[in-house]
């Protein structure tokens, strides 16, 4: 009885979770046949291909931007969280902070698209043609717009814990503000910042649609190759492969995180 | 300190905004013409919109429904004996890229489309959609009952209430608040979803995001400035209720 309250979920996450990654681990083995089908023989190939200097490039971009989009969002969003963390009104400015992460993602791109098109706002208010959208940097402001909130959240949490009266002592000991926070509270807020870092890092990597509308088409990232993969590129192995080396990323970086006693979500 | 905190908030903003400015523009380029409605009225005329924007409702409503009973169920199971695998597999769920879980569901539907005699159309976009917002139910739900006194619970067992009259009578109440807050959840979760949908959708089931991605990469079109600013704004108020259901 007690396990029937479950039973629904165990049912869902088998057939929506475990079977269709059981499928993709399958499919990574095999070939890709004629008509973009999926043949045998077992191979390794999909996966060695992914070493290729061709598509290494495309992790290396990868890691690079999200590496950049995360240290940019640790940035700015630490004075932030402190604050937040520091205000009487904590509760009015979180919201202001989480609202636009639970409205639509896509419009919200869409939203920078408006603004930084040829015939965008930005280039018909200056009268400028700077080509500004679809490149890396778009990429890059497209993500910190979007994740700021998920490095802001972790440190807010650990800063709002934060005990004062430390921050008094050292100043009682002459530390001026600048020392005080870069002796007490930045060392204390490490378990936040790591946090941030990893909640940050873990959907840029992962992303998809900030590439394929604010990137140009030397802006492919993982998100995009796999989508690539599975759609007009009909090599299903392959994109089954990669997908799962992505997986094993984001996964792997949170699992980590976790066994450390970090605390994520 | 203010000072930064307003302008960060600004970065976060200032783009919806600009947008909501524009969807009452009457030019149809990006210079300041003049206050008219005519964009709301072109997208409330058109039918493309529409029908997809019916079945991003449909689609949303029972996939919601489905997931916030799946997902409450879960959480009172949880809560009453944790499942160490249950739990990971649902945290899992919420942080697997969407590429993935969307490129798995596809793979999973073809697969299965050999033994069924199916096509992708709204029941696989449903299913998808249950599948990745019943963890944020299971997590909000699951957050209320941490706070929920068992005794209460006992003493109606005590009582001589069954163990479902129980969860029915007395658990189930207490938890409605954040049952209501996670349903609002899952619903802007699935309304707004484009990477797994697109993936899944057949040609019966465009749904309003997909639309919305046409239109944005089809190039300037104030008519989508004015579709964006109702779905933000309508999404903006489900949120801010939801949050407000959950404080309680």
């Amino acid at each position: 009885m007690k396990n029937a309250f479950k039973a629904p979920a165990w049912l869902l996450m088998v057939a929506t979770f475990f079977v269709p990654m059981a499928i993709i681990g399958v499919y990574s083995f095999l070939t890709r046949g004629g008509y973009g089908g999926i043949e045998r023989p077992f191979t390794m190939e999909n996966y060695t291909r992914l070493f290729d200097p061709l598509y290494g490039v495309i992790f290396a971009r990868s890691v690079s931007i999200a590496a950049v989009a995360t240290v940019f969002c640790l940035l700015l969003g630490f004075p932030l969280a402190l604050f937040i963390a520091r205000s009487a009104h904590k509760n009015f400015w979180l919201t202001l902070v989480i609202l636009p992460f639970w409205t639509s993602f896509l419009i919200r791109l869409y939203a920078w698209m408006f603004l930084l098109r040829d015939t965008g706002l930005i280039n018909t208010l200056f009268h400028t043609n700077l080509p500004m959208l679809y490149n890396n940097g778009a990429v890059i402001l497209g993500l910190v717009y979007g994740y700021l909130p998920f490095a802001v959240l972790p440190m807010y949490a650990t800063l709002e814990r934060l005990d004062n009266t430390l921050l008094e002592a050292a100043a009682d000991l002459g530390a001026t503000p600048l020392r005080g926070l870069f002796s007490v509270t930045i060392p204390l807020a490490m378990p936040g910042i790591r946090a941030a870092a990893i909640l940050t890092f873990v959907p840029c990597i992962g992303t998809y649609l900030t590439s394929d509308l604010l990137g140009g088409s030397k802006t492919i990232l993982i998100g995009n190759l796999v989508q690539n993969q599975f759609t007009t590129a009909r090599d299903w192995p392959f994109g089954a492969a990669a997908s799962l080396v992505l997986m094993g990323v984001a996964l792997g970086l949170l699992f980590m995180a976790k066994r450390r006693g970090e605390e994520l979500l | 300190m203010k000072a930064y905190a307003a302008i960060m908030c600004c970065f976060l903003h200032v783009p919806l905004l600009i947008l909501a400015l524009f969807s009452v523009n009457s030019s149809k380029f990006t210079v300041w013409e003049g206050f008219s409605l005519r964009w709301y009225r072109a997208a409330l005329g058109d039918r493309e919109l529409l029908e997809s924007a019916a079945n991003s409702l449909i689609i949303a409503v029972v996939a919601t429904l489905i997931a916030t009973a799946i997902g409450t169920l879960a959480a009172y199971g949880l809560w009453k004996r944790a499942s160490n695998v249950l739990s990971s597999a649902l945290y899992m769920s919420l942080v697997t890229p969407e590429i993935v879980t969307g490129v798995s569901l596809l793979a999973l539907f073809q697969w299965s489309f050999r033994f069924l005699h199916l096509r992708l159309g709204m029941h696989t976009v449903i299913l998808a959609h249950v599948a990745f917002s019943v963890a944020y139910v299971v997590v909000v739900v699951m957050a209320r009952l941490r706070s929920f006194d068992k005794s209460l619970e006992e003493a109606a067992l005590d009582l001589g209430a069954t163990e479902f009259g129980a969860f029915y009578r007395v658990t189930l109440p207490y938890l409605a608040p954040a049952i209501a807050a996670a349903a609002m959840l899952a619903f802007t979760v699935s309304i707004d979803d484009y990477v797994i949908t697109s993936l899944v959708a057949g040609v019966d089931s465009q749904t309003l995001p997909m639309v919305i991605y046409a239109l944005a990469r089809r190039g300037v079109n104030p008519m989508l400035n004015a579709v964006s600013t109702m779905v933000v704004f309508g999404l903006g108020v489900m949120v801010l209720v939801s949050e407000r259901l959950r404080a309680k």
